[in-house]
């Protein structure tokens, strides 16, 4: 099953919206509470990514009966050291969006923690994809 | 082992209930569809909040409660009171009286349950302590909230605080102390006077417990209600507040809003009303609240004080509390005699754990996920065909409710009003048979010739 959700770049007051509408379809599925869990905190994590540095984004679901697939794009600054984006308490997060509690440079460490697969690409001025897998079994 | 049966406490009377809709609208597990002219609550999903019963217009919606008179079956019959029932009556009633008008009821003892808090203040704290990296703690206070969690966060069972609540312990407290004087346990009748309605169908069907410490339940408006009437007709002039009895600010507080967020250090949240809790809980489900270590969830708005079955306006009653916790504290005595309770804190402590909360999702729409996806899909389908203005005449709260009570076989799509007029349009069903499946949801007597001339 597919679904589709529009980021808005900037637009602090509904991140996490995306994610709650995948938690509510992964709930009405059955799926183990504690891997829906996994999943939503990590597209939470995603999702506040883009809305903090990004311009616009997509997240497109991809549910099966033994696993979720979330590719997460957006157009904005991408990231030029991927290797150092993934150490924690790295962030390039302004201080207007640090001043919202957002930002402390755990985001996508947050996200590995909390999914079976990561992968992500970027490309500098141009964006950044995310793809995020979990399994159910 | 989780009860498969649920009790409830809010029943909705046929005879009454001319199907309105009100209760259908407010209730937050959507668990109220109007079938046949009258509300029926879905016994898997009612959590007893109570939110149906404040909306109907017209009474139909009541708390059932135990027969009075079988407190009468036990020799020791003790009255465990809330202390928002304090807070109920006029200024001019006296503490002195309302206990002893509840004696003359026919209790033999009168307790007030937040006196137990410190025992359990003592222990939350320890429990915290221990499970450290369970954080954020959810308190179990509301058997509301406990009943919502389980049903839709099932990922936050495990954050509930596995300790009985003040009401639970003091009827431990009683039970044994009375046996300790000779009583025996079918002697003893331990009777709780309840604010809400969910308190009732904790005690019917525990979470958490194998068996309520409590025997009977008795609803707050029919103490209040006593208690006033004989107090009007007496004209006996009593102290305003006891002597030898001392209650403390955090046992007065209790059961109104920050009465244990207050208590505990570190992040502590209180919440109240369900609708917030709802929005709080979402949060936390996400992680988009972190870093919090107490949360004091309350399903009424003012917490207990804003009960279903208190009779008084929250905010006097409230204040009424207040005063009387200030009262206390002016007056507290020099050295504080010991209170009976202390002695029994250790036997207390020892037998205040209870069991995992089990989660029981109303959510998913089958247990195998094959079949729930392809339910998702037709769900999918059917939304596209309703108008998506949740206007509720089909019987269902909102469109989505419809279409998924559609795909798990509980209603037809032809309940929509505007499928209805649409298929009758194109010839496919029959003025009468969309009539027909009208009367089917409404009732007959909604559709009696009215002559407009008798108005």
């Amino acid at each position: 099953m597919e679904f589709k959700f529009a980021i808005e770049g900037g637009n602090f007051s509904k991140a996490g919206s995306a994610s709650s509408e995948v938690k509510k379809i992964l709930k009405q599925l059955n799926v183990n509470p504690k891997i829906i869990k996994r999943t939503v905190v990590s597209l939470y994590e995603a999702e506040v990514n883009v809305v903090a540095h990004a311009f616009e984004g997509n997240m497109n679901v991809d549910i099966d009966t033994d696993k979720i697939v979330v590719k997460i794009e957006d157009k904005g600054p991408g990231i030029p050291d991927i290797d150092q984006a993934m150490q924690e308490g790295y962030s390039t997060a302004s201080p207007q969006v640090r001043e919202m509690g957002f930002g402390a440079g755990m985001g996508l460490p947050n996200i590995k923690r909390n999914s079976d697969q990561m992968n992500i690409t970027s490309k500098v001025d141009v964006g950044t994809e995310l793809e995020i897998i979990n399994y159910f079994g | 082992m989780e009860q498969i049966h649920f009790y409830h406490a809010l029943k909705v009377v046929d005879e009454v209930c001319m199907g309105c809709t009100h209760c259908m609208n407010v209730c937050p597990t959507a668990a109220i569809r109007v079938k046949n002219g009258t509300a029926d609550i879905n016994k898997n999903a009612c959590v007893d909040c109570g939110e149906c019963l404040k909306a109907c217009p017209v009474n139909a919606i009541i708390v059932e409660q135990d027969d009075f008179t079988q407190i009468f079956n036990y020799k020791q019959r003790v009255a465990l009171l809330p202390t928002v029932l304090l807070g109920q009556f006029p200024d001019d009633v006296s503490e002195v009286q309302i206990y002893n008008e509840i004696k003359d009821l026919g209790f033999t003892h009168v307790y007030e349950v937040d006196g137990a808090v410190d025992v359990l203040i003592d222990s939350t704290k320890k429990f915290m302590h221990k499970h450290h990296q369970e954080r954020p703690f959810i308190s179990s206070f509301c058997p509301a909230i406990v009943r919502l969690i389980q049903v839709k966060f099932p990922a936050l069972v495990d954050n509930i605080i596995q300790l009985k609540p003040v009401i639970d312990i003091s009827a431990q407290f009683y039970r044994k102390k009375l046996q300790d004087k000779g009583y025996a346990q079918k002697e003893i009748g331990i009777f709780y006077v309840t604010p809400c309605a969910a308190k009732i169908a904790a005690v019917k069907s525990p979470v958490g417990e194998e068996k309520s410490l409590i025997d009977g339940v008795i609803n707050m408006d029919f103490i209040y209600n006593k208690v006033l009437l004989s107090i009007k007709n007496s004209k006996k002039e009593t102290k305003k507040y006891p002597e030898n009895i001392h209650m403390s600010r955090r046992s007065i507080g209790w059961t109104l809003t920050a009465g244990e967020a207050s208590r505990y250090s570190g992040r502590c949240l209180a919440i109240d009303e369900i609708h917030n809790v709802i929005e709080v809980l979402e949060k936390l489900e996400n992680e988009e609240i972190t870093d919090v270590d107490f949360l004091e969830l309350r399903a009424c708005d003012h917490s207990c004080a804003g009960g279903v079955l208190a009779a008084e306006n929250r905010f006097l009653a409230i204040e009424r509390l207040r005063k009387r916790a200030a009262w206390y504290h002016r007056n507290k005595p020099m050295i504080m005699p010991e209170r009976e309770i202390d002695l029994y804190k250790t036997y207390l402590q020892e037998n205040i754990g209870i069991n995992k909360v089990e989660p029981r999702s109303i959510l998913s729409l089958d247990s195998d996920m094959m079949v729930a996806m392809k339910k998702m899909k037709k769900i999918n389908r059917i939304m596209k065909v309703l108008p998506g203005i949740d206007c509720g005449a089909c019987g269902a709260p909102r469109c989505q409710a419809l279409a998924k009570d559609v795909v798990q076989g509980k209603a037809k799509m032809t309940q929509c009003v505007f499928l209805q007029k649409m298929l009758t349009k194109e010839g496919l069903i029959s003025p009468q048979e969309s009539f027909d499946i009208s009367e089917d949801t409404w009732g007959k007597s909604r559709f009696e010739k009215k002559n407009l001339n008798d108005h």
